[in-house]
C-alpha cells in the first residue's frame, strides 16, 4: 500500500486518538484502548514498509502518548497514604529487620558505651567536641531557663522547628544515600552520631543537668532516634546490594534494593518531621512537669514499638 | 535512541539526553532555586526569628523537594528541563511518580560526590542510557521531549515511475527528500538531488524536480 493511501485511510483514526488523548471523557473511555492497539499496528506497518521518517515519528509519538496515558499512574490518589502507613511502611521495616537491627547496634551501642564511659572519664568528651561546643551545649540545657535546647531564650519555636527539619532530616537522607558508597558512609554517620549523642547525654547527666536534658529528649527521642536507625538500615540495604549483589548485576541489585528500602526512608522522613515538630513545640517547654514529659516519652516509645511490631500484619496472610 | 518494548509488542523510540543538556538544565534549575531562596530571604526581615525558621524549612524543601514536586506534577520536567526540552520518564516510558522521583533525587547526594557531580558524570558516561546513579537506583531515564512532528506535504508534480527498481530504503529516502523539500534552499535541494544520479537516465544529472516526480508516484498519487 502506498504511503499516501495509507495516510488517507487512517487519518481519521489518528485525529480521533489525538482528540481522546487531549480531552479524555468518561463516555469515550473504552474507545481509547481499541484505538491505541490499532495505532500500534499502524506504527508496526509503517516501520516494516519503511514509510517516510516523519510519518513514523508522528505515529511513534502517538503511541508513546497513548502508552503513557494508559499505563501511567495506575493507583488512585486517595487511600495511598493510608495504605503506606498502614501496610507498606511497617511491612518494609519488618522485612528488613536484620538490617534494622544492625543499624540500631551501630547507632545505639556507641551511644551507650560512650555515655557510660564519660561518667568515669570526663575528659573523653573533648575528643569529640571542642570546649567551646561543650560550653554552648551546657548552656542549652542549663536548669532554670524558660526554654531548653536552644542557646538564646528569644529564639522562637518556629525557628527551632525549621532548624530541626533542615538539620535532622538532611542527616537522615545523607545516611541513606551514602549507603551507595559501599555502606561506608552510612556506617560512619551512624557511628559518629551515636558517639556524639552518647557523649552529650553522658556529660550532661554527669554534671547534674540530667533533669533538663532527659525531659527535653524524652518526647521526641522515640521518633528521631528510630528514624536515624531506619535511615541507616535503608542505607545499609543499598550498600549491601553493591557489596554482594548475589546472582544479579550490580545495577539490578541496587535497583531492587532501592525499591524495597524506598518506603523505609520515606517513612523515616515523616518521622523526622514529626520529631522536629515535637522537639520544637513540646520538648523545650519548661512549664510542663518533668514526670509528664517522661511519661509521654515512654508512651511514645511503647506506641512506636507496637506500631512496627503489629501494624499491617493482617494483610500478610 | 532507545527502544522501549511495550506490552503490545511494539517498540517505542525515545531519544535519551546526554550529560551536556542535563548539566545545562541543572544549572538553570540551580539559578532558579537560588533566586527563590534569595527572594525568600526577605522573609527573615519581616518575621525575625520565626522568619529564620521558615527560611530553614524553605532551604530544606528547595534542596530536597524542588525536583520531586516538579517531576511528579509537571510531567517529569523541572523549569530548567522544560527550557532545554528534556523530561524524566520511567524505564518503561511511563511518567514518573512519587517513589522513583524521591529516590532519584535523594540519591543526588551520591551523584554529587566527589566534586560537583563527579560520580554522576562517570555513571552517565559509562551507561548506555546516560543514567546517573540516581537514575539507576530509581529506574528512570531522561529523554528529549518530542516536539510534535511537523509533516510537510509533498509538493505535487507529475507522477513519474522511477527508471530503476528501488529498494524500500531507497524509496524511503526519496519520499523523505520530497517531504523535506519545502524546507531546503534551492542550492541544497539541487546538491542532494545530484546524489541520486542513477535515477536520471537518460539525462546526465538528477534535478529536484525529477525526484519530486518520482516521490509523487511512490507515494501513490497517480
Amino acid at each position: 500500500m502506498k504511503q499516501e493511501v495509507f495516510e488517507k485511510k487512517h487519518a481519521a483514526d489518528w485525529a480521533r486518538f489525538e482528540q481522546l488523548l487531549r480531552t479524555p471523557r468518561a463516555n469515550d473511555a473504552h474507545d481509547l484502548p481499541i484505538l491505541y492497539r490499532r495505532i500500534c499496528q499502524h506504527l508496526a506497518l509503517a516501520r516494516s514498509r519503511l514509510y517516510s521518517p516523519p510519518l513514523i515519528r508522528h505515529l511513534n509519538q502517538l503511541v508513546l502518548r497513548g502508552h503513557q496515558t494508559l499505563y501511567g499512574k495506575a493507583s488512585r490518589r486517595q487511600g495511598r497514604i493510608g495504605i503506606f502507613f498502614g501496610v507498606t511502611f511497617p511491612q518494609a521495616v519488618r522485612n528488613e529487620w536484620r538490617l534494622v537491627l544492625l543499624s540500631s547496634m551501630l547507632f545505639f551501642a556507641p551511644m551507650l558505651v560512650v555515655g557510660l564511659a564519660v561518667q568515669y572519664e570526663p575528659e573523653l568528651i573533648y575528643t569529640l567536641m571542642e570546649p567551646a561546643q561543650v560550653g554552648s551545649m551546657e548552656r542549652m540545657y542549663e536548669p532554670g531557663q524558660d526554654r531548653i535546647g536552644s542557646e538564646r531564650d528569644s529564639d522562637s519555636d518556629i525557628l527551632m522547628f525549621g532548624y530541626y527539619i533542615w538539620n535532622n532530616t538532611s542527616i537522615g537522607f545523607r545516611t541513606f544515600a551514602s549507603g551507595l558508597l559501599f555502606a561506608v558512609g552510612t556506617i560512619f554517620i551512624l557511628l559518629f552520631n551515636g558517639l556524639y549523642i552518647g557523649a552529650v547525654a553522658g556529660h550532661l547527666s554527669r554534671i547534674g543537668y540530667h533533669e533538663t536534658f532527659w525531659s527535653f529528649v524524652a518526647g521526641h527521642s522515640a521518633l528521631e532516634l528510630t528514624a536515624i536507625a531506619l535511615s541507616g538500615a535503608a542505607g545499609l540495604k543499598l550498600g549491601l546490594a553493591l557489596l554482594s549483589p548475589g546472582r544479579r548485576t550490580r545495577f539490578e541489585a541496587v535497583r531492587m534494593a532501592a525499591r524495597t528500602s524506598g518506603p523505609i526512608i520515606g517513612g523515616a522522613a515523616i518521622m523526622f518531621f514529626g520529631a522536629a515538630f515535637i522537639e520544637a513545640f513540646w520538648s523545650s517547654m519548661t512549664w510542663i512537669p518533668v514526670e509528664i514529659k517522661y511519661g509521654i516519652g515512654i508512651t511514645f516509645w511503647l506506641l512506636m514499638i507496637a506500631y512496627f511490631v503489629f501494624m499491617g500484619r493482617q494483610r500478610e496472610a | 535512541m532507545k527502544s522501549i518494548e511495550t506490552p503490545e509488542g511494539i517498540d517505542l523510540c525515545v531519544s535519551v539526553a546526554g550529560p551536556l543538556p542535563r548539566a545545562t538544565a541543572w544549572l538553570l534549575d540551580a539559578l532558579i532555586r537560588y533566586g527563590m531562596l534569595f527572594a525568600a530571604s526577605f522573609l527573615i526581615s519581616l518575621f525575625e526569628s520565626a522568619g529564620i525558621g521558615l527560611f530553614l524549612i524553605l532551604i530544606f524543601m528547595i534542596e530536597w523537594f524542588y525536583f520531586v514536586l516538579f517531576e511528579v506534577f509537571m510531567h517529569g520536567q523541572t523549569p530548567g528541563k522544560k527550557m532545554i526540552g528534556i523530561q524524566v520518564l520511567n524505564d518503561d516510558g511511563t511518567p514518573v511518580d512519587w517513589g522513583p522521583s524521591l529516590l532519584r533525587n535523594l540519591l543526588r547526594v551520591v551523584d554529587f560526590l566527589p566534586l560537583f557531580y563527579g560520580f554522576g558524570l562517570m555513571s552517565m558516561l559509562a551507561n548506555r542510557d546516560f543514567k546517573r546513579i540516581g537514575d539507576i537506583g530509581a529506574g528512570t531515564i531522561v529523554v528529549y521531549v518530542e516536539k510534535t512532528a511537523e509533516r510537510n506535504d509533498i509538493p505535487s508534480a507529475r507522477p513519474q515511475s522511477p527508471p530503476v527498481q528501488l529498494s524500500l530504503e531507497e524509496q524511503q529516502a526519496v519520499i523523505a527528500y520530497a517531504e523535506r523539500y519545502s524546507g531546503l534552499s534551492k542550492e541544497r535541494a539541487a546538491e542532494l538531488a545530484a546524489l541520486a544520479t542513477p535515477l536520471a537516465a537518460p539525462l546526465p544529472k538528477t534535478t529536484p524536480q525529477h525526484l519530486l516526480e518520482i516521490a509523487n508516484w511512490l507515494v501513490g498519487r497517480r
